[in-house]
């Protein structure tokens, strides 16, 4: 089987989610016949029709409530926020309609939110967000972020397939420039379950998304210059997180770095440091440490997103200081 | 002697029903007044005193396939739809076996299933979208479905109703929008609300139809939504409707309305109250007896008395199931460590060897 980008595996997974199941649909804005603005569903009109791969007007808060109320009778459908950003427009139809739905009126709601996030691309703004946290305590939704392509294939899936609402954070930046062999057949990954993306066994980095890939990178580094074993925990799924993984790493090395590329106040990393220490405290020796980017709106000349965002480099000199705790 | 004809091909026995619809809903809120006195209704109390006539004439023009979005004085409506009296007193009443399980207050329930009304949230406006997409799924499947959305006047300022109503627009959804000018959104008058002449002006810059009606008049309420409704199923898409009404009590029972003009809402009830108007056209030109719609009241008192005994009796909600429900899966939510049987924050030591300050 051929490599196909990141961006492929979720287009991929769209169209076999389409293809299986009729009660599927696409909505967002510029997905049809121009493909979107990433091109995320480039073809999937002209295959599947216009009445299943919908063009909708500017209207965020519209359409993850015409989702919602088109999941409530049976279909399922998949709704594209051209930059994830815009998602804040639809927060109150999201947390106080969509997410509370099940649980206040036993209304079946299985709608997937997708979107571009992340910054490293010069984006400025209001396109590089990563409004991950902002969910994060609204019970009744889920929130998937992947880092690989094969994970973004298999979780598109199964976040069509879940039962309950999702939201789906891809980074912009790994669209084009990570690539992946699916694996043949049905595949779903499943919600709700971490990944190790290296084997290590001094230290530990839990992380998800694009700083997956810098973890990886200073993992890299630290093995050929410090003769450090480190280990790297992709999340994938935010919401629920996986304990089950945290724990076993934490038992494993005793030492934590949480790497996210949200900022640092209210963001997961604090969440997972919570946890770490209602968890397994005992396991630590050393305090469980961050690197987030800083609290500042994300600015767009090179020098400052670069200043504001976690670097490999930083990783790297926060895992040195974990190391020698 | 010969009556004239019901308008819009309602039959003799369906001017009883709608009748009993409107003694219903307003039997049943002079109950829960009562209740809540008693401080048995342990959230607030919303009336729709007055508007009973914009509530069941509209929902009395659906179909039990079709949908209906109610908002909070659209009690007549969901009982049209099928809602049951033992239903809205145990949910007022928060009781355990109530329509969402203590979940939810007042008439905020749905059932999708069978008589398909959905449940709403506070947050105005939000229904509009909600319901286009509903009905963009009976537009996809080809089903001659229609569904129906209630707005206030205070909810045609959201982005949410414009959002939804142009968006079920474009797409030609089979969808009523139907505004209820009720005169007041909480104590702002619909002069502070829009600086349009009448809001079912809004209708032209959709780009669909839309009609005016007196909505304390039942018959005129049921005739103009029944056309709308017609249109949507037809597959000509939005219609907007406004229905001009009065809202006699305060948003809330607890409202004490010192914002109402003096002699405002005495001169509505003297002179524009939906079901007196309707007694006197059923007993005038349609002429009934005065007896037969008596024997309705005590009917459906009888019908309320009943519920009421059955839903004081209900268990009350039980603290645990306040966990269950958030998701498919997991169904359940775990409860807290501190609802546990925790002692101690560490009680096994799983590593006393490697942990350097644990003496064991």
């Amino acid at each position: 089987m051929a490599e196909i980008t990141f961006l492929e595996a979720i287009r991929e997974g769209l169209d076999e989610e389409m293809q299986r199941d009729p009660n599927v649909f696409c909505l967002g804005e510029d997905i049809g016949g121009f493909g979107g603005a990433f091109k995320v569903t480039e073809g999937l009109q002209a295959k599947h029709g216009e009445a299943r791969v919908i063009d909708t007007p500017i209207s965020e808060a519209g359409i993850v409530g015409a989702a919602a109320g088109a999941a409530h009778y049976g279909m399922r459908p998949v709704v594209e926020m051209q930059f994830i950003d815009f998602v804040s427009c639809a927060y109150d139809m999201l947390t106080n309609y969509v997410a509370t739905a099940r649980y206040r009126a036993f209304l079946p709601c299985p709608i997937v939110v997708r979107g571009p996030s992340g910054g490293y691309v010069r984006g400025g703004p209001f396109h590089s967000q990563n409004p991950e946290a902002a969910f994060l305590h609204t019970p009744g939704l889920k929130i998937a972020y992947p880092a690989t392509a094969e994970d973004a294939k298999g979780m598109i899936k199964a976040a069509i397939r879940d039962d309950d609402p999702v939201l789906f954070f891809e980074h912009k930046y790994l669209y084009r420039r990570i690539k992946g062999t699916m694996p043949p057949g049905d595949h779903v990954v499943p919600l709700g379950k971490a990944r190790v993306a290296r084997e290590g066994k001094d230290l530990s980095i839990i992380t998800y998304a694009a700083t997956v890939w810098k973890a990886l990178e200073a993992a890299e580094q630290l093995e050929k210059e410090d003769g450090l074993s480190v280990e790297v925990i992709d999340l994938r799924s935010l919401l629920p997180l996986d304990d089950e993984a945290i724990v076993a790493t934490v038992r494993k090395t005793n030492r934590v770095l949480v790497v996210h590329e949200d900022t640092v106040t209210g963001g997961l990393a604090g969440e997972i440091t919570a946890r770490i220490n209602e968890l397994c405290f005992e396991w630590l020796d050393a305090p469980v440490r961050r690197v987030a980017a800083h609290d500042v709106p994300l600015p767009y000349a090179p020098p400052l997103e670069d200043y504001v965002l976690p670097q490999t480099s930083d990783i790297v000199r926060a895992s040195r200081w974990l190391a020698a705790y | 002697m010969s009556h004239p004809t019901p308008p819009s091909g309602l039959s003799r026995e369906q001017l009883l029903e709608l009748y009993r619809w409107m003694r219903l809903t307003r039997t049943l809120e002079e109950r829960l007044v009562a209740l809540y006195r008693q401080t048995k209704v342990v959230g607030g109390l919303f009336r729709s005193l007055g508007q009973e006539a914009c509530a069941v004439g509209s929902a009395f023009a659906l179909q039990r396939r079709d949908v209906l979005s109610p908002l909070i004085r659209n009690l007549g409506s969901m009982l049209v739809k099928g809602a049951e009296p033992i239903e809205i007193l145990r949910q007022y009443m928060a009781k355990g076996d109530s329509p969402t399980r203590g979940r939810e207050l007042n008439i905020h329930f749905g059932d999708v299933v069978d008589r398909n009304f959905v449940g709403q949230i506070s947050h105005l406006g939000d229904m509009v979208p909600v319901m286009a997409g509903v009905t963009l799924t009976f537009k996809m499947r080809g089903e001659p479905r229609v569904g129906l959305v209630y707005v206030g006047d205070g909810a045609t300022s959201t982005g949410a109703f414009h959002e939804g109503i142009n968006f079920a627009a474009v797409q030609k959804c089979p969808l009523v929008v139907v505004v209820e000018n009720n005169g007041y959104a909480y104590s702002t008058p619909t002069s502070k609300q829009t600086a349009a002449a009448q809001l079912v002006d809004k209708a032209i810059g959709y780009g669909v139809p839309g009609a005016r009606a007196d909505g304390n008049d039942v018959l005129a309420v049921y005739e103009v939504t029944r056309a709308a409704v017609d249109h949507a199923r037809s597959g000509h898409g939005v219609v907007l409707l406004e229905l001009m009404t009065y809202r006699r009590k305060g948003h809330a029972e607890h409202d004490s309305q010192s914002y109402v003009p003096a002699g405002e809402i005495e001169r509505w009830a003297e002179q524009n109250d939906p079901i007196d108007r309707y007694v006197a056209r059923l007993t005038g030109e349609f002429g009934f007896d005065l007896a037969a719609l008596t024997a309705i009241d005590e009917e459906v008192r009888a019908t309320v008395d009943a519920a009421t005994d059955v839903a004081e009796a209900s268990p009350p909600c039980d603290g645990p199931d306040a966990l269950r429900g958030v998701y498919v899966d997991p169904a359940t939510m775990p409860s807290l460590w501190y609802r546990g049987e925790a002692t101690s924050a560490v009680a096994t030591h799983e590593r006393p060897a490697g942990w350097g300050t644990h003496d064991g």
